[in-house]
């Protein structure tokens, strides 16, 4: 059975401080209402502002933003841990808020913070989580071993997990959320306080669980990690949707895509203007120094072009850094802001 | 109503209390202990007690262990575990109702404290012996008054647990624990408040009077107690009192 993933509307709004699990802060804030005389009013805190998406079920899905801008809130609400103030969630075609049993059995979930139950052993925690699931002892203490195996903790299997280090953490909750087999997977930032190398593993092991037919939900404020999973992302800001696509998709709806940051042996306004007229080009910036940042919707093929100008106007082309579109600088065309402000 | 997974929840605590068993042994029983030590033997062995007093102390010394044991089996690992790590998400999370986690909580904790009660007579008539006169004559109703008293302590501390922070705890023992004990009619029976009127009839909003007026009264019926039809009233009204607050308060903790 493969489960897909489906919100109409989402709205939540806070009247009092949002858990710590739902978010970190940084939520847009409501109007404040006119104070009633001796009555203090409730802050209004909007985490979503009318979150609608569909998640094809066998896709991985990225949701992008910054901190604050709620992820973890949507998260939150498609695993029964956030109720929503408006709105609907379905996790295939049960409705989370009114069949949260069958939802969770479908469910895995990867919170922000790791939430390993500390009074335990990591194998124990992992064969407790199956035995919550209704799978035999057998059956657990096989699936435990191959995913101590597969997240490399074989070695620290019967040990307490107080004294694991925050990576390895982070692996046994993935670990514990794939426990029993959920068609649906949420990863709320899982790679946050990752090394490379374990970021690497995370990301082969989510897309191998992703070939066997499961949906798979990430958050990240990470664009390389967007870019590298997910077949498609939305991008949000302040509870709102702000682009939604595949990532080329996106990176190509900004306006030129590529950049072309130059450095030039002299400042030359006129060299600025003839660039400007190259083909392609969409905008130049001076930048500080010798610099100019040229947008343009071609990269490579621009470079030769670009030192024909500046040899017949006779300055020094010093160095060209080329980048390609990138999700960053979709959220700095959509927002003004930079992903990680 | 999932039972495998209630079932592997009450498990996962068995495992939890067993793993923790010797210092869960010395927290319930050293200070009661102690107390029966030193009032019930080098007090009365000098004088300064009566002899009777050793029987009197016994079904007190034995509310004090369960309720102690209940509240804190219940309320301390709530506190810890909704806290910033968030332990007790993974059984959020687990295919059942979330009351029922909070229904398995003061299961575990009735089991416990039924187990601490009934640990705690022996070691006291150890220490007490000679001169204790245990009279059971209706060992159901005995049954019935631990049960109550058991299921008291775990709804007692699913209440606590749900509405007290970590930074609380100590406040939590001493303004309502301490408090609950020294007017819950432990150390001495309900009728010897008879010439403190006001604090008399004050006490009784206390459910710890009925526990061990319950108690006295099913074990050492030869003492003045409360009439056992007001016990279990009494009982089985502040039962479900607590486990209603901490069932709403457990929703309230649990989803945001």
């Amino acid at each position: 059975m493969l489960t897909g993933i489906r919100t109409r509307d989402l709205r939540k709004v806070y009247t009092s401080a949002p858990p710590v699990a739902a978010g970190t802060g940084g939520f847009s804030f409501g109007a404040p209402k006119p104070k009633a005389k001796g009555k203090q009013p409730k802050p209004e805190i909007v985490a979503l502002d009318g979150i609608s998406l569909d998640i094809a079920p066998g896709e991985i899905f990225c949701l992008l933003g910054p901190n604050g801008a709620g992820k973890s809130t949507t998260v939150g609400v498609l695993t029964t841990r956030v109720r929503p103030t408006s709105g609907q969630a379905f996790i295939g075609e049960y409705d989370v808020w009114q069949s949260q049993v069958t939802v969770k059995r479908l469910i895995g979930v990867v919170a922000q913070r790791p939430n390993l139950d500390f009074s335990l052993t990591a194998r124990e925690i992992l064969t407790f989580h199956g035995a919550y699931f209704g799978l035999s002892s057998h059956e657990s203490a096989k699936r435990a071993e191959a995913l101590l195996e597969r997240f490399k903790l074989t070695d620290r299997a019967d040990q307490m997990v107080r004294g694991f280090s925050g990576g390895m953490m982070q692996r046994l909750s993935i670990a514990r959320a794939m426990m029993h087999d959920p068609q649906v997977l949420f990863l709320d930032e899982p790679s946050a306080g990752l090394d490379p190398q374990t970021r690497l593993l995370l990301w082969e092991i989510v897309r191998e669980y992703n070939h066997g037919g499961k949906t798979i939900l990430l958050t990240t404020h990470n664009m390389e990690e967007a870019d590298a999973l997910c077949k498609r992302l939305a991008i949000i800001d302040h509870g709102r949707v702000i682009a939604l696509g595949t990532p080329l998709e996106l990176k190509a709806s900004v306006p030129g895509g590529y950049l072309l940051r130059l450095r030039l042996g002299v400042h030359s306004p006129d060299l600025l203007q003839r660039l400007q007229g190259l083909a392609g080009v969409r905008e130049v910036r001076a930048t500080d120094g010798n610099g100019a940042d040229l947008y343009a919707d071609r990269g490579g093929p621009l470079v030769a072009e670009v030192a024909n100008l500046a040899a017949a106007a006779g300055v020094e082309l010093c160095d060209v850094h080329i980048s390609e579109p990138s999700l960053e600088n979709l959220f700095l065309h959509h927002t003004g802001r930079s992903l990680r402000e | 109503m999932n039972w495998k997974a209630f079932y592997a929840m009450l498990a996962r605590d068995a495992h939890v209390a067993r793993r923790n068993f010797v210092a869960l042994l010395f927290q319930t029983f050293l200070q009661p202990l102690m107390f029966v030590f030193i009032f019930g033997r080098v007090m009365v062995g000098s004088g300064y007690m009566p002899p009777s007093y050793k029987s009197l102390l016994l079904p007190g010394i034995m509310a004090i262990c369960m309720v102690g044991t209940g509240i804190w089996a219940v309320a301390m690992p709530l506190i810890a575990e909704f806290q910033f790590t968030r332990e007790i998400e993974d059984r959020l999370l687990a295919p059942m109702e979330i009351s029922w986690l909070a229904v398995e909580k003061v299961v575990a904790g009735t089991l416990q404290s039924l187990a601490a009660g009934f640990m705690v007579i022996p070691a006291a008539w150890l220490l007490l012996r000679p001169g204790v006169d245990l009279n059971v004559p209706h060992p159901l109703l005995f049954a019935v008054v631990a049960v109550l008293v058991a299921l008291f302590s775990a709804t007692g501390g699913l209440a606590l647990g749900c509405s007290m922070q970590q930074t609380h705890i100590g406040l939590m023992f001493s303004l309502i624990v301490a408090p609950m004990i020294f007017f819950g009619c432990t150390y001495y029976p309900w009728s010897a408040l008879e010439k403190f009127p006001i604090l008399q009839r004050a006490v009784l909003v206390n459910p710890l009077v009925y526990a061990s007026e319950g108690l006295r009264g099913t074990m050492v019926p030869q003492f003045p107690h409360l009439p056992l039809l007001a016990v279990v009233v009494g009982l089985v009204f502040f039962n479900a009192l607590l486990l209603a607050t901490g069932l709403r308060s457990f929703h309230g903790k649990s989803v945001s």
